[in-house]
């Protein structure tokens, strides 16, 4: 990727102050995301992606100190006015977010959410703006659009919401997208359609996306670049079939042993990630995994890797015993 | 693999939700009460009677043709009393919780979206207030400026101020961390556009519910001060000061003081009732959560 990326994270840290103490939630994060490509985020709860996120988007609660760079389209958003910063948000950078329940308004109709943003970013009058949402609507795979722009929020199921969630998302034809679990709380015959439906508007408007998931399994068809967080540290990063081919973190391996196999025996053990992450407010000296990694040694607690390029330049990782070549487990 | 068709009515599957909240006999009849205490109010200047006509031969008189509700202590017609304190009673319990919903609602929800030090401001302000004996207040209020309607409205309306502002800045600090707050956020939209478009009709909703407690407790209020002397100024008639003169002859005409107590009973009664009914019908979240 020689060409100017589209958004350039630059050593983002964020700093959370807590009652016990400083918490790190996200340490010294580099990525890139060209236009139109999509990034995969993945990562256990708590390991900074939806911080990483709202970093992204200068939404960080107001006591979070961010430091580093966030360039996107040749603006440093951290140093950004907050007018030009909220003119830049819905018109070029979107977000969907992860539970449909709590992200629309309850209390206003979905024609109003959906009217009203397109009248405040586009300049549209009423009758465009509503003609439009109905199009966005059916676009996003609603069906009876029309009269679906009179009800609330509550009289949509989860997938209905989500896509309506999506419709504002896209109205104003973003450059990015990011999308926050956007099927975490949604069940799994629907969390395909949603995916689906994001891949399929990606690719029609050009548009990058950031997808941020605990779920392998989701970023695996669906993007081209995946960087694996964990403790607030990118620590593996590679185009997705490098990653799944021949991935070199133990974390990353791991997590993907711990996807379910449709094909595995009944009352195959899962083989999970012994141990909990480490407590963001007590960093460790050495890589943060290595307490539960089972490759670790003397040198692991004491000596933070960094990410280094593995054999082909855009493979990066954090590890010093990177797992040989053969040991990668198909997806 | 086999498919399943699934035919649907579209009007059953996107159709206007029907209402199942049944309106009940108690509902029609608060209504009934309401309507009648306001077009008594609006009408009374219409009305062949006079509240303050004195009959001293008729003092204390029982019920008759000529005066349906009798007369008062000084000869004066009952119910055209009632119906001209009715227009006071009524004045000053609308318009002084409306005083509390605008200010105390609107520096609630600024104290809960803004936080920091303003909200510090806000909140400490009140408290003083709050801690502020309210009838010291009243007292000292009429002393200065006067016995009067409008100054009676005003202290009622200021003492109003905090409750509203609690109850505002309570439901706009659980609103605010919301997710679709910030994702309005993400959409650009602007602190105002959050305050009014997204935030203010999900606050709207129990500031009303405690707007119409709010008017119950004013009329209440009003008349106690009233009873008091420090409603207003006789000889206009309101529900409280009727009460009040009626304490006087409470053995020999005992109804003087009940009739307008049991018009108070049953009006506060009736906006509470419609309030509770009016907000679990217009309260569109009322399956969502």
């Amino acid at each position: 990727m020689s060409e100017p990326a589209l958004l350039s994270v630059e050593a983002v840290a964020v700093d959370l102050p807590t009652a016990r103490g400083n918490l790190r939630a996200v340490d010294q994060v580099d990525l890139k995301v060209g236009a139109g490509r999509t990034l995969g985020i993945v990562g256990e709860s708590g390991c900074g992606k939806t911080m990483l996120s709202r970093a992204i988007l200068q939404l960080l609660p107001k006591k979070a100190k961010l430091s580093g760079r966030v360039m996107f389209d040749g603006q440093d958003l951290a140093r950004l006015a907050p007018e030009r910063l909220r003119k830049l948000r819905g018109r070029s950078l979107a977000v969907v977010f992860q539970d449909p329940m709590t992200s629309l308004n309850p209390v206003l109709t979905i024609g109003t959410q959906l009217i009203e943003t397109l009248q405040e970013h586009l300049e549209l009058d009423g009758h465009a703006a509503k003609k439009r949402s109905v199009e966005l609507l059916a676009a996003v795979g609603i069906p009876a659009p029309e009269q679906r722009l009179m009800q609330y929020p509550h009289q949509l199921s989860g997938g209905m919401r989500q896509r309506v969630a999506i419709a504002i998302a896209l109205s104003c034809e973003p450059k990015l997208l990011i999308a926050d679990e956007p099927t975490t709380a949604l069940d799994v015959t629907i969390q395909a359609q949603i995916l689906d439906l994001l891949a399929r508007e990606q690719r029609r408007r050009h548009m990058a996306m950031i997808l941020i998931t605990h779920d392998l399994g989701v970023v695996a068809g669906r993007t081209d670049e995946v960087a694996v967080m964990y403790a607030g540290r990118v620590v593996e990063r590679a185009p997705t079939s490098a990653l799944f081919k021949k991935m070199r973190m133990p974390y990353t391996e791991a997590l993907l042993a711990a996807i379910p196999k449709i094909d595995a025996a009944p009352h195959t053990p899962l083989p999970a990630i012994s141990g909990r992450p480490p407590d963001p407010t007590r960093p460790l000296q050495g890589c943060s995994f290595s307490p539960r990694c089972r490759y670790a040694n003397g040198r692991c607690h004491l000596d933070k890797p960094v990410l280094a390029a593995a054999e082909s330049g855009d493979h990066q990782y954090a590890c010093f015993h990177p797992i040989a070549i053969k040991t990668g487990v198909g997806a | 693999m086999a498919t399943l068709e699934l035919s649907i009515d579209q009007n059953l599957a996107v159709g206007e939700v029907r209402r199942t909240h049944r309106l009940g006999p108690l509902f029609w009849a608060a209504i009934v009460w309401m309507v009648l205490v306001f077009a008594a109010a609006a009408l009374a200047g219409v009305l062949p009677f006079s509240p303050t006509d004195m009959d001293m031969l008729e003092r204390r008189a029982a019920p008759s043709a000529l005066h349906w509700l009798g007369n008062d202590g000084l000869g004066r017609d009952e119910l055209a009393r009632l119906i001209y304190g009715a227009r006071i009673s009524l004045t000053v319990g609308l318009c002084a919780p409306v005083i509390g919903l605008s200010i105390g609602g609107a520096l609630g929800m600024l104290a809960g979206y803004f936080r920091g030090r303003f909200e510090s401001l806000v909140v400490g302000s009140m408290d003083v207030l709050l801690a502020f004996p309210p009838l010291i207040l009243a007292l000292a209020v009429t002393a200065y400026l006067g016995q009067s309607l409008l100054n009676l409205t005003c202290i009622l309306g200021v003492l109003g101020i905090p409750a509203f502002m609690r109850v505002a800045r309570a439901a706009t600090l659980t609103l605010a961390r919301r997710e679709f707050v910030i994702a309005a956020q993400a959409l650009g939209a602007t602190h105002a556009r959050i305050l009014l478009r997204e935030l203010l009709p999900n606050v709207f909703l129990p500031l009303f519910a405690f707007f119409l407690l709010g008017v119950a407790v004013t009329i209440v209020v009003e008349g106690a001060l009233s009873f008091l002397g420090l409603g207003v100024p006789p000889p206009i008639s309101s529900w409280g000061s009727m009460i009040g003169e009626g304490r006087e002859s409470l053995e020999v005409a005992p109804r003087l003081a009940f009739i307008p107590a049991v018009t108070l009973f049953l009006t506060v009664l009736s906006f509470n009732l419609v309030g509770d009914t009016l907000k679990a019908l217009t309260d569109p979240r009322q399956s969502a959560l």
